[in-house]
């Protein structure tokens, strides 16, 4: 975590877009009618996903939209990592260098985006300014390590199960514009085991239908008392 | 010999994806199976089960999910209740979560409503990390289907109105402490709040409010279904039930695996993944519960059970049950100086121990491991972990002051050998590769 | 809150205590230094800095006695008593710890900081941190942020204890400040470094626990052990906060708050504050007399003599109009004097309220400042305590948040840092309300202690005395007023106008009141006029009448002026002043009048020689004696009669019936920052005007 400040070079303005609108409001369903300020996590992302970053001007918006002061979006939006506070690559990838994930070679994925895109920083564009990256804790996928979360239109994906040679293959395809597959690169389908020595979830019984058959609940005689 | 978790015991029936997860595919593994029947035995038998199959919380904790449930107010008062279900799986080495919303959604879904007809929520908020952008995909549509299917709903055929939404954050491991994670749901930074009050009494909004984790919500529909004592026949006494474990690491073939309670680490290791890499002797050390908890070296590995109590007793924990496997090639003072930097980077900030202890701790260990330190900053590095620990508003400080204790703990030797190749001029340290 | 009482054991020993206290009263009630930072009396409990850990026996770990109650206190297995400890060895380390922690990034750069010398870090870590620190790694540095003229800010200090955020959102009800970013970066500051728009923000300066907020216009001005401290009353407003005005030589050099729970608590306005630069401009030191168009200087000899010419004439053909800063011995002297010389055209009400004449309730806030805390409703008619009273508007935002206290206004809709239901902007909005049952009328006729408060904007008009007999009636209606509650309050504006009505400074029969003056001495109809201290108003309305102007800064008054008689500001004077409470309360002199200045009482003493009319007093006391013996009040010190006679005050009738006008209740206070001669005189005031002024939005923004 390093010190987050907004950009030094901000827009005139943020307005949602008609689709983004259709998506706040999905969003401020959610919460009690006066409980708005929930949504700001969720607005401040639509607002990222629309622009590529936070915008001052999208804070202020989405401020007024929520009825929170100025200040109050600004603390989450420099608290909460995934905010990018300046514009960042069209293809953000953020590599994973935790430990779980640095014991299975993190170190050669930033090798391979520090030769591939420059500097280390989101806001550090590569010289074709279509790539940047970073290095992120922890996200959740450490079975499947080493990982990358690349940020583009396409979404917020995973790709998992890398090697170098992987991931430069997947920077190769995006710089051609090529669409590429989420998940693990490996062949796996998530993150099963392939090495086990017993069977795991084979057992047929499990999967045809006999389960949604009518059932009796056990312990349930006699019936305790509502309470 | 552990008797290994058979197929027709494991509830997690599409943990790997390879059926299909929609509503569809879940009903016809059971999912939704008989919930009516469960909540006509009203909640006081349901919470009676779940305490009487033993589940302790799967967030880390390990704090009886029954009787949290039990906590609730027992008679609504003028404020709604909520359970609100911490789906912000951060813990690093941990990944469970993630596969039952992608592959299971279903039993989430339904455990959601069985948990809040038991603490009379009528409302249920699913805080997801704001990676878990898939997941989150995964999980809006799966309560769409239940929704269509009036699983759940107003009016639905269950009888208890019951609205599920799906929340996201945008990165802080932070809000998986319970009440980070409520600030962060009612649009703050996720800085914890002091307890008391707890949730139960005042959580989301300042209603009480029950939070669970993933897992633990998840499994209450099969419990409920085929018993407590079925749930309690695995494992040991006060650690019973069965466990998504996460292997990561140096393992042959790292995985995500349902398995008993109280099994034994090697087991699950050479049963599941293929065996520690270049073979057990390889072995350094496993962190067994996820990054927070003390690592353990291969002597203890050797026949530690993984459950609650067995680790405690070795003074470590289980944790997440996230078993991050290192093998001697590992600069372990490294592995650990790197969790001491995702401390640091994810300190929120408010109290003053772990706002600047994470990052002393971390600047420290890596100096060390490098190996450019004194011998007497160890004692002080310790040190500085125990005013850290237990000095908090949340569990963070204790979490980033265990591993760096467990590290000096069972690798003291290694950090004062390094500090003397340092100073003798030599390669500070040299990997042990294996294969 | 009923105090059910716990025995708890602390330190060894067995002790009650009521069971809501946190476990940091607890401790303070017997006694026991709890050593704390981010802690406060006055803000929620963030429990964040850790300093305060004690030990609880049968507890894991320590905790934080600010935020645990007793109540929530575990006993002992058998029923014993709970068990804390603020001595113990755990509660030692622990404190050194925190020290420790608190320390290392901390520059200790004590010898050029401000706070030096009244430092809480530099004090807590004498008593409590270990003896040297053990950190070898670099210091983190914060880059400083601009916070306004008022607020310096050396962010690299700054502990993060979040006072400051806690006092903008809470007290101040401006959410301008903020902790941004996370973990050791997290960083406070404003939104994008905008100027704190609040009139309360100094404050925080106080607050900070370090050196990270100081005083810009102090910085490096002196150390605290180099000043004289002199506990005096403001007299910015009319809520006369408890201050403590700090000087060294003949310089005032800064201004704090003093702690009274009845008028100001622990807060003061940054004009009270921060005016004390305009102590040291413009001053009038000498005597002038106007001589071919321009002031020039002369002795006091000359110009007594001049002035004793001047008022020696017609008495009906004199006019005397006081202004707002006055001292009640000064105005005493005045009115004594001018009284045996027969004047009868004299007013203390320059802005032309039609304030005064009846019981003294009808011009008072009765409720008192501490009683907002207890009322439930309240109706503001023609005022802005914001700007007119910040210290009284943060009580009411106090009482809005915390006891639900239900507010409406009618006047011009302004950002009063609380919500409100806005009635309307005309006197005729009164006129039905008596009547109504519904809406907020029900709310006050509902409400147990409700309040009304009538300010000047609705008073100093052509129909001030109609509105006046409105609102009174409307506080009949509501049952504001009764046997142990007034809740009709008048909310002055000017530090001296209470004790000027105390004294009747007003006009007798057949005098002229201010408009009445200013229109005869525009027609030629008066010789000479004499502004005490009175420059709110506009001069050319003088016209070319013989102009007396006694006081203490060059401004409209004296620039008006044929004759300049130099005197004393407040703070080179002993004096009382009555505050809008009617309470009573005594200045001290800090610093001696500058030059030839001399303080108001004695130029009339000297003046009354001259006429041959020597005032029966040779000094402040004795004028004091004479002064109590003609009106009690002035001797009844820190008293403020609230209710006191409520019975019998009628207050349908106060004021005139009549009908009222169309024109709207305008605001009485167009800028804070420049209500008197100080405040023009002063550049830091000219510097929050302008800043301030172009920030504040009109738009009010949510409050918290």
């Amino acid at each position: 975590m390093s010190v987050r400040r907004l950009a030094a070079e901000q827009p005139q303005s943020f307005a949602f877009s008609a689709e983004s609108e259709e998506k706040v409001q999905f969003w401020l369903k959610k919460y009690p009618e006066d409980r708005a300020a929930s949504a700001v996590i969720p607005l401040l992302w639509l607002a990222q996903k629309q622009e590529g970053w936070v915008s001052e001007p999208a804070i202020r918006l989405i401020g007024e939209r929520l009825g929170m002061p100025y200040i109050r979006v600004y603390e989450v939006a420099t608290f909460y990592t995934m905010f990018n506070l300046t514009p960042v690559g069209e293809h953000l990838i953020q590599v994973c260098g935790t430990t779980p994930c640095w014991l299975r070679g993190a170190d050669d994925l930033k090798a391979v985006c520090e030769k591939r895109i420059g500097k280390k920083g989101r806001e550090n564009l590569s010289a074709d300014g279509k790539f940047s990256w970073e290095e992120v804790e922890c996200l959740g996928a450490c079975a499947n390590a080493p990982m990358v979360q690349i940020a583009n239109k396409a979404g917020d994906y995973y790709y998992e199960d890398l090697t170098a040679e992987g991931l430069e293959k997947i920077l190769d395809d995006l710089q051609a514009g090529k669409e590429i597959k989420q998940g693990p690169i490996s062949g796996r389908h998530a993150s099963e085991p392939t090495q086990s020595t017993v069977e795991t979830l084979k057992d047929p019984s499990l999967y045809d239908g006999s389960r949604a058959k009518p059932i009796t609940l056990p312990n349930s005689e006699p019936a305790k008392a509502e309470g | 010999m552990t008797q290994l978790l058979q197929d027709k015991d494991r509830i997690f029936t599409n943990l790997y994806g390879h059926h299909d997860w929609t509503l569809e595919g879940a009903k016809e593994r059971g999912s939704w199976n008989g919930t009516k029947e469960i909540l006509e035995m009203g909640r006081g038998w349901i919470i009676d089960q779940m305490k009487a199959s033993g589940l302790r919380g799967r967030g880390g904790a390990g704090f009886p999910t029954g009787l949290k449930w039990s906590f609730m107010p027992r008679e609504v008062g003028n404020r709604p209740h909520y359970l609100v279900v911490n789906a912000d799986e951060s813990e690093p080495g941990t990944c469970k979560d993630r596969e039952i919303m992608r592959h299971d959604p279903q039993h989430l879904i339904e455990g959601c409503l069985i948990a809040s007809f038991a603490m009379q929520a009528h409302k249920c908020y699913i805080y997801l990390r704001g990676e878990y952008v898939l997941e989150r995909e995964r999980m809006e549509a799966a309560v769409k289907q239940a929704y269509e299917a009036k699983l759940i709903g107003p009016d639905n055929i269950h009888g208890w109105d019951f609205d599920v939404y799906i929340h996201h954050g945008a990165g802080a491991y932070i809000c998986g402490e319970e009440t980070a994670l409520l600030e962060s749901l009612e649009g703050k930074k996720g800085q914890p709040r002091m307890k008391p009050p707890f949730p139960a009494g005042a959580g989301l909004y300042g209603c009480p409010t029950t939070v669970n984790n993933v897992e633990s919500i998840a499994v209450a529909p099969t419990i409920l279904r085929r018993g407590a004592d079925w749930f309690a026949s695995f494992g040991r006494p006060n650690n019973t039930g069965t466990k998504v474990f996460s292997i990561s690491g140096h393992v042959n073939a790292p995985c995500n695996v349902e398995e008993v309670m109280s099994i034994p680490l090697k087991t699950l290791i050479e049963t599941h993944c293929g065996g520690v890499r270049g073979g057990w002797d390889n072995l350094k050390a496993v962190i067994p519960g996820g990054s927070s908890v003390p690592l353990l070296p291969k002597e203890i590995c050797d026949d530690v059970l993984m459950d609650f109590d067995a680790l405690r007793e070795h003074r470590s924990g289980l944790g997440t049950a996230a078993v991050i496997v290192m093998d001697k090639s590992t600069d372990v003072v490294k592995a650990i100086a790197r969790i001491s930097y995702f401390y640091k980077h994810e300190s929120c900030g408010q109290c003053t121990p772990c706002r600047e202890g994470t990052g002393w701790m971390w600047r420290v260990l890596e100096r060390m491991a490098r190996g450019e330190a004194d011998t007497s900053e160890i004692d002080d590095l310790l040190d500085v972990a125990g005013q850290v620990e237990g000095h908090t508003i949340c569990a963070l400080g204790d979490a980033a002051a265990w591993p760096v204790q467990g590290l000096i703990r069972h690798f003291r030797h290694e950090i004062e050998e390094r500090i003397a190749n340092y100073r003798a001029g030599k390669p500070v340290f040299v990997s042990a590769a294996a294969e | 809150m009923s105090d059910n009482l716990r025995t708890i054991v602390i330190d060894g020993h067995e002790v009650s205590i009521p069971d809501h206290y946190t476990l940091l009263q607890a401790a303070e009630e017997v006694g026991k230094e709890i050593p704390r930072f981010c802690y406060h009396e006055r803000l929620s409990v963030a429990g964040n800095c850790r300093m305060c850990l004690v030990e609880l026996v049968g507890a894991p770990k320590p905790v934080a006695s600010c935020a645990f109650l007793v109540r929530d206190m575990r006993g002992g297995p058998n029923g014993e008593p709970p068990v804390m400890n603020t001595l113990s060895p755990m509660v030692k380390k622990a404190r050194e710890g925190v020290m420790e922690f608190l320390l290392i990034n901390h520059p200790l750069d004590c010898p050029i900081c401000d706070q030096g010398g009244e430092c809480d870090l530099q004090d807590q870590s004498l008593a409590y941190g270990r003896t040297g620190s053990r950190f070898a790694e670099n210091k983190r540095a914060v880059e400083d942020k601009y916070m306004g003229p008022l607020v310096k800010t050396e962010m690299t200090r700054c502990i993060q204890c979040t006072r400051c955020v806690r006092f903008a959102t809470e007290i101040a009800g401006v959410s301008e400040l903020g902790a941004a970013g996370r973990g050791e970066d997290m960083e406070i500051t404003t939104y994008l470094e905008q100027t704190l728009t609040s009139e309360l923000s100094g404050n925080v300066i106080d607050l900070c626990p370090v050196g990270a907020l100081t005083s810009k216009p102090y910085a490096f001005n002196a150390r605290p052990w180099e000043l004289t401290k002199t506990e005096t009353i403001d007299v910015m407003d009319a809520a006369g906060s408890n201050i403590r005005v700090d000087s060294r030589g003949g310089a005032v050099l800064r201004i704090m708050p003093r702690i009274h729970e009845g008028v100001n608590q622990e807060w003061i306005s940054d004009k009270t504050r921060f005016i004390w630069d305009g102590l040291g401009r413009q001053r009038l030191d000498r005597p002038y007399i106007r001589r071919e168009g321009k002031l020039a200087p002369a002795s006091w000899d000359e110009a007594l003599g001049l002035a004793a010419d001047r008022l020696g004439g017609d008495p009906s053909k004199i006019g005397v109009i006081a202004g707002d800063l006055n001292d009640a011995e000064g105005l005493k002297a005045a009115k004594d004097l001018f009284d045996s010389l027969g004047v009868k055209s004299l007013d203390c009400r320059q802005d032309g309220s039609k304030l005064g004449g009846g019981p003294r309730q009808g011009y008072l806030f009765n409720s008192t400042i501490a009683g907002i805390d207890e009322a439930d409703a309240l109706i503001i008619i023609g005022a802005n305590p914001r700007t007119e009273a910040p210290v009284i508007n943060q009580r009411i935002r106090q009482a809005w948040l915390h006891n639900n206290l239900q507010v409406a206004l009618i006047g011009e809709a302004v950002d009063l840092t609380y919500g409100y239901e806005h009635l309307g902007i005309h006197a005729s909005d009164l006129e039905g309300l008596p009547r109504k049952r519904s809406g907020f009328i029900k709310t006050l006729k509902d409400a147990k202690k409700p309040m009304i408060i009538v300010g000047q904007a609705a008073l100093a008009r052509e129909d001030g005395a109609q509105i006046l007999r409105l609102a009174g009636k409307l506080a009949k209606a509501v049952g504001a007023v009764g046997e142990g509650w007034n809740g009709f309050n008048i909310l002055h504006t000017a530090a001296s106008r209470v004790a000027g009505l105390d004294l009747g400074f007003i006009p007798g029969a057949e005098g002229l009141d201010t408009p009445g003056i200013l229109a005869a001495a525009g027609q030629g109809e008066l010789d000479t006029v004499v502004l005490l201290g009175a420059d709110e108003f506009d001069t050319t309305h003088l016209g070319d009448v013989f102009t007396i102007y006694v006081g203490s800064h060059g401004d409209q008054g004296a620039h008006a002026a044929d004759l300049v008689l130099p005197s004393a500001a407040y703070t080179e004077k002993n004096g009382i002043y009555i505050n809008t409470e009617g309470r009573a309360q005594l200045a001290e002199r800090a610093v001696f009048p500058k030059g030839e200045a001399k303080e108001d009482w004695a130029i009339f003493r000297a003046l009354s020689a001259r006429l041959g009319r020597t005032l029966p007093y040779d000094d402040l006391n004795a004028l004091r004696a004479k002064l109590i013996e003609a009106h009690t009040v002035f001797g009844q010190i820190d008293h403020a009669p609230g209710a006191e006679g409520a019975a019998d005050f009628d207050p349908a009738e106060l004021g005139a019936d009549g009908d009222v006008l169309d024109a709207p209740i305008a605001l009485s206070v167009s800028d804070f920052y420049l209500t008197n001669p100080i405040a023009r005189a002063s550049k830091t005031m000219a510097q929050c005007s302008s800043e301030v002024a172009a920030i504040l939005k009109p738009h009010v923004q949510a409050a918290e």
